[in-house]
């Protein structure tokens, strides 16, 4: 009764904090400008299964995408698992569905079923420790870049450890069950956590009975904590990333998105009789925060796993620039996070004098930018940190006429001789005559 | 001498050409990228496409500017090419620079310019798999060790990676990819408008890295399929006192010879 009581109230609590966070998510991501994705459902269907379910891109690099798929498979499959904790925890049951199944062909589907997650979970046993090693002993460099320093790198770790954990309460609880069952008589067996049983040989009954019940409720508190941290963590990847491919466009990589107020601006310069459908309201070119993104943009940085490969297959970046694709998508994240507690706090944006632009990503970030796709096409959930770099810079040119010397002679060589060097459009066809 | 015509040639005879051979500013005025550019229409003379350019009608896509942010310029340039284009009803473009393949084929139609759009690598291979244009049995690259530089509009941008290699094949040459190649291919530093501007300042300039790459392979031609490429590639040859060991070709140079 009182552990019922107990574990209600604990999911209560769980419910009402998760649902505060990830509305203020939502929020946060509904002030981007609007944006609608020009592709078909089939194909945005199809690039959710293939790139978030099925992981895709992640497999341009084989070895850590198959650990990283241990870990994701066993946290799908213990899923399932959680159903039985939620019934177990309320009505203070012991293996809800099992005993509801007992005798049944269904009993033997759901021990099958623990069994394989044991496998999955010793599998993402092994990967947490190679991805712990890879991060902290081996110091792979881009997962120790110095945007990293400070919190994303303790997240990263607090994660891995909360892995470990969870898988180690998952073979306590199993393996102390298994010991308590009459061998003659028992009802089920779980192949892994079976060789642990001898562990517990020597300790009195009730102790184990105990231990059973840690694991037990060390999982639970380990599942809830696990969800009420996602949020506040680059682990949100493993939600977003499904309505991140969902929203995908399909595009070719070298296209960039256009302007329609510039658009409309231009054909009612040129042309009288173009009625124009812009609604008079003051026009801003490109972005200088985050309200002038557009809400994909947003969802992008949410959804962002912080692995920097995009950063890695950057030329500005490998060649010692100050660019980082990864920094870009975080420097929104961080930004966005800051305006959202900023109209939390007052009812609506009061200015506080800071801008994505300059407070967060400085313009010699920006310049360095090749507009190459290294990063689009490297990133495992489709995310376009250039799509946001591009916007940045038009907000640089246009509304704050910062440019380089050598780009206003470039602009001005194309506005007045239609190319980008000092030459005369009447020897443009004199390569022919030679 | 190439006898080229422009489609106001066309024009005044009452005639269209098959396609528009779209030549872009570098083509048009950078040395180096106009040899490449008169090849090109060596080739499509020889085996007899009617072509024509627009000569002084043309103007830059806009492409660097809109990359570098000046969204409105890059909108004027793509007006005033789409009045041109479509007064003369051109339905089918070709072009030697994959910056300018990548804006008309990609970001004007929703200006309200539609065009049939090729770049000279996708051209060249059609024309190969037709049958129309012969490779010579002895031609001079035939066995050489190439490697071939994946230009990012190009690969990346349009995920063109074959055209090009199978144009290679076709000649017979020896192709030895570099390390980072297709969609890992990496930049030579010029997109985005960095052709335009000194560097940002970092450790080692992006072309020079990139000509590791090509260094690596021992190759003694590296090919490429688009005017800055080229450049780049050719001034970190130099950087790196190389440059009289391995040449910088386009891929229409190659072909041109051994046809
Ligand atoms: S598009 Fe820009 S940010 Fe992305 S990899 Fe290329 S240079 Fe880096
Ligand atoms: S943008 Fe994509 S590739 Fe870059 S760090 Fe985030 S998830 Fe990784």
């Amino acid at each position: 009764m009182i552990s019922s009581i107990i574990f209600i109230s604990l999911l209560i609590i769980l419910g009402i904090f998760s649902f505060k966070r990830y509305r203020q998510i939502y929020q946060n991501i509904q002030l981007g400008m609007p944006w609608s994705p020009s592709n078909q459902l089939k194909d945005r269907i199809k690039n959710t299964i293939l790139i978030a379910l099925g992981q895709k891109k992640m497999f341009s690099r084989p070895i850590p995408a198959i650990f990283h798929l241990f870990i994701y498979l066993a946290f799908i499959f213990t899923q399932i698992e959680l159903i039985e904790i939620l019934i177990d925890g309320i009505f203070n049951s012991h293996r809800f569905i099992f005993h509801l199944a007992e005798g049944s062909f269904a009993a033997s589907i759901y021990i099958g079923l623990i069994n394989f997650i044991e496998i999955l979970s010793v599998s993402a046993f092994v990967a947490t420790l190679v991805f712990l090693s890879r991060r902290n002993l081996l110091k792979l460099p881009r997962l120790n870049m110095k945007e990293l320093t400070g919190w994303p790198a303790k997240d990263a770790n607090i994660i891995l450890i909360a892995e470990i954990y969870l898988i180690s309460c998952i073979f306590i609880m199993n393996s102390a069950d298994l010991a308590l069952q009459d061998p003659a008589n028992s009802q089920y067996h779980f192949l892994l956590s079976s060789l642990l049983v001898p562990f517990w040989n020597g300790i009195s009954f009730h102790t184990i009975e105990i231990f059973e019940r840690i694991g037990w409720w060390g999982h639970v508190i380990g599942i809830f904590g696990f969800i009420a941290y996602l949020p506040y963590s680059k682990h949100l990847h493993i939600i977003l990333a499904f309505p991140n491919a969902f929203f995908s466009n399909d595009d070719a990589k070298g296209k960039i998105n256009y302007m329609p107020q510039i658009f409309n601006e231009i054909q009612s310069m040129m042309d009288p009789s173009f009625a124009s459908n812009s609604d008079g309201s003051e026009m801003k070119f490109g972005a200088k925060d985050v309200q002038d993104l557009t809400w994909k943009n947003l969802l992008d940085a949410y959804s962002c796993t912080e692995c920097g490969r995009c950063t890695s297959s950057c030329p500005a970046n490998q060649t010692g620039k100050l660019l980082s694709p990864r920094k870009i998508m975080m420097d929104t994240r961080d930004r966005l996070e800051e305006v959202g507690i900023n109209i939390q706090e007052n009812g609506s944006f009061v200015p506080d004098n800071k801008s994505l632009i300059h407070d967060y990503i400085s313009v010699e970030e920006l310049r360095a930018c090749t507009t190459c796709n290294a990063c689009v096409e490297e990133c495992p959930v489709n995310i376009s940190p250039l799509d946001i770099i591009v916007q940045l810079r038009r907000n640089l040119i246009m509304e704050e006429s910062n440019s380089p010397q050598e780009w206003n002679m470039m602009f001005g060589n194309i506005e007045t001789n239609g190319a980008p060097w000092k030459f005369s459009p009447t020897e443009r066809g004199n390569w022919a005559n030679k | 001498m190439i006898q080229v015509k422009t489609m106001a040639d066309y024009l005044a005879q009452g005639e269209n050409p098959d396609v528009l051979f779209w030549v872009g500013c570098a083509g048009s005025f950078d040395d180096r990228a106009k040899r490449i550019t008169s090849q090109f229409a060596e080739i499509l003379t020889k085996i007899g496409v009617r072509f024509a350019i627009l000569g002084s009608e043309e103007s830059c896509t806009g492409d660097p500017a809109r990359r570098a942010g000046n969204e409105f310029l890059f909108q004027m340039m793509a007006y005033q090419n789409i009045q041109v284009l479509n007064g003369y009803e051109v339905k089918k473009i070709v072009t030697t620079c994959p910056h300018c393949f990548n804006t008309l084929k990609n970001e004007y139609p929703e200006l309200g310019g539609k065009y049939d759009v090729w770049h000279h690598t996708e051209f060249l291979q059609d024309l190969i798999d037709k049958g129309n244009i012969k490779i010579t049995d002895t031609n001079e690259y035939k066995g050489k060790r190439i490697t071939y530089h994946d230009s990012c509009y190009l690969g990346r941008g349009n995920n063109i990676y074959e055209a090009p290699r199978q144009i290679l094949e076709a000649l017979d040459t020896d192709l030895y990819e570099m390390k980072r190649s297709k969609k890992n291919g990496l930049c030579c530093g010029a997109g985005g408008a960095q052709m335009f501007k000194e560097e940002e300042h970092g450790g080692i300039r992006v072309n020079e890295e990139r000509t590791k790459d090509v260094l690596d392979t021992q190759a003694e031609i590296v090919v490429a399929n688009c005017p800055f490429c080229i450049t780049m590639l050719q001034d970190g040859l130099k950087a790196n006192e190389k440059q009289d060991e391995v040449k910088v070709l386009d891929i229409v140079e190659l072909l041109n010879a051994s046809i």
